[in-house]
């Protein structure tokens, strides 16, 4: 296993589309409910727990070798907002270019086979890892990550927040964010003897919400 | 740029620059459009796609910043059919969705290719930037840089890697020189001392010969384009 393709593949530039998406930080801050430093780390927090726990425990599992095709659908069945799934499955679509350009794998090419138009993107992110020579703690801990690097970036465009603020927003979540990696590996170390229903299901009704809310906008700085 | 040169592509999605789609048929030759806000970027997408629709077989990428204005500007002069027009969306860095990470915009010229193909050439349109945004090699097989006289005739000496080295330098809206200024002989020889061979086009869109001369490099760019298949 090699500590530094972890790096690379949790790299915020690894040119996987993340870029133009904002997590819910765009619906969230036109709402009023980020406003700074603090409420970025609620959001975030909420965040983490929910989505970022789902996708934490979907990457693992992939990374553990489940039928990513089952997981797929455990996805779907976790992310009740069509544009949450189409944005899901555009990332993984992007990500999976960049995966086997970068570590071209059988189980890859596998997989953009069977979603030419993109499998959720934690379960291609599992498949990515395994593809690196990662584990499923890595995988979980990528997607963990994601889940709140994404929006904090996001604020600081949006928001023109300290930048100093919003990594430290980030760097005060690092416990947590440990704990939902642990506990989600656990989960997807039970998938293989229980199946999918092992995987969390937490969900987190305002993303959502603003989630639908946010694909109706004329005007907006981020595809999600 | 990728690593991927153990096994042929086999499914979809894990090219860039390949020469060769998913399916073994030859891709599009990919133009980019750069340079400052206003400089006339849509308004030369919309020409070159007036003066070369009857003769190719193309289609348009935009990358708006932050609404879908470009697109349904497009749409709206009809320059070609609104299934042939695709926005990407950017997350407030148009640069980074055309030279960090280009995977959106592959995305939409593969779905343009799937969709309306074969193509013979697609327009990639970025949003617009400053003077140090360029396209991806990745994405785009030349590109344009836009500029106008509005926006300053010092914009050519003042160089960057669009005045610098984009393949074509356009500088727009020449009828406004009077008006605001610019002085035209300066702006070619400072555009000529910052890019020496590579060719500048003046143009106004409002005048003959209109976009003719950026149409003819664009025919000439996708002749070599086919000489090498």
């Amino acid at each position: 296993m090699s500590r530094a393709a972890l790096l690379v593949l949790a790299d915020g530039r690894f040119p996987a589309g993340g870029h133009a998406h904002s997590g819910g930080a765009e619906a969230a801050v036109k709402a009023g409910r980020i406003s700074g430093a603090a409420s970025l780390a609620e959001f975030c927090r909420g965040r983490l727990h929910t989505a970022g726990s789902v996708a934490a425990a979907l990457a693992a599992a992939a990374a553990l070798g489940i039928d990513p095709v089952t997981l797929d659908r455990a996805a779907d069945a976790r992310t009740p907002s069509p544009a949450l799934r189409a944005a899901g499955r555009k990332l993984g679509r992007q990500l999976m270019r960049a995966a086997r350009a970068t570590w071209p794998s059988a189980e890859l090419h596998a997989l953009a086979r069977q979603f030419p138009k993109g499998a959720h993107q934690p379960v291609v992110l599992g498949l990515t890892a395994r593809a690196a020579g990662l584990g499923p703690v890595d995988a979980a801990y990528c997607a963990a990550y994601e889940s709140v690097s994404g929006p904090a970036t996001a604020t600081v465009r949006l928001l023109s927040l300290d930048p100093f603020d919003a990594t430290g927003v980030l760097a005060r979540l690092a416990p947590e964010t440990d704990r939902v990696v642990d506990r989600a590996v656990e989960a997807a170390r039970r998938v293989v003897d229980e199946g999918v229903d092992a995987l969390p299901a937490g969900s987190a009704p305002l993303l959502e919400i603003g989630a639908e809310i946010h694909a109706g906008w004329p005007v907006r700085l981020f595809a999600s | 740029m990728h690593l991927d040169h153990d096994h042929s592509h086999d499914g979809p999605g894990a090219v860039s620059a390949d020469a060769l789609r998913a399916d073994g048929s030859r891709r599009a030759l990919r133009i980019g459009l750069g340079g400052p806000v206003g400089s006339g970027k849509t308004a030369t997408v919309a020409a070159l796609c007036r003066a070369l629709r009857d003769e190719l077989s193309l289609a348009v990428v935009t990358n708006d910043i932050y609404t879908r204005e470009d697109a349904e500007f497009l749409l709206r002069e009809a320059v070609l059919p609104p299934e042939r027009i695709t926005a990407v969306e950017t997350g407030a860095c148009p640069h980074t969705a055309i030279r960090d990470d280009i995977s959106a915009n592959l995305e939409a010229v593969e779905d343009l290719e799937d969709a309306v193909g074969p193509l013979d050439l697609v327009l990639v349109e970025s949003g617009g930037d400053n003077l140090t945004a360029t396209f991806s090699k990745g994405l785009v097989d030349a590109q344009i840089f836009v500029i106008d006289v509005a926006g300053g005739d010092d914009i050519p000496r003042k160089g960057g890697p669009g005045v610098t080295t984009a393949d074509l330098l356009v500088v727009n809206k020449t009828d406004l020189a009077p008006y605001v200024g610019s002085d035209l002989a300066r702006m070619a020889a400072d555009a000529k001392a910052q890019r020496a061979e590579l060719p500048v086009v003046f143009q106004s869109l409002r005048s003959e010969p209109g976009v003719a001369d950026v149409a003819a490099w664009v025919r000439a760019q996708l002749a070599a384009w086919t000489a090498r298949a």
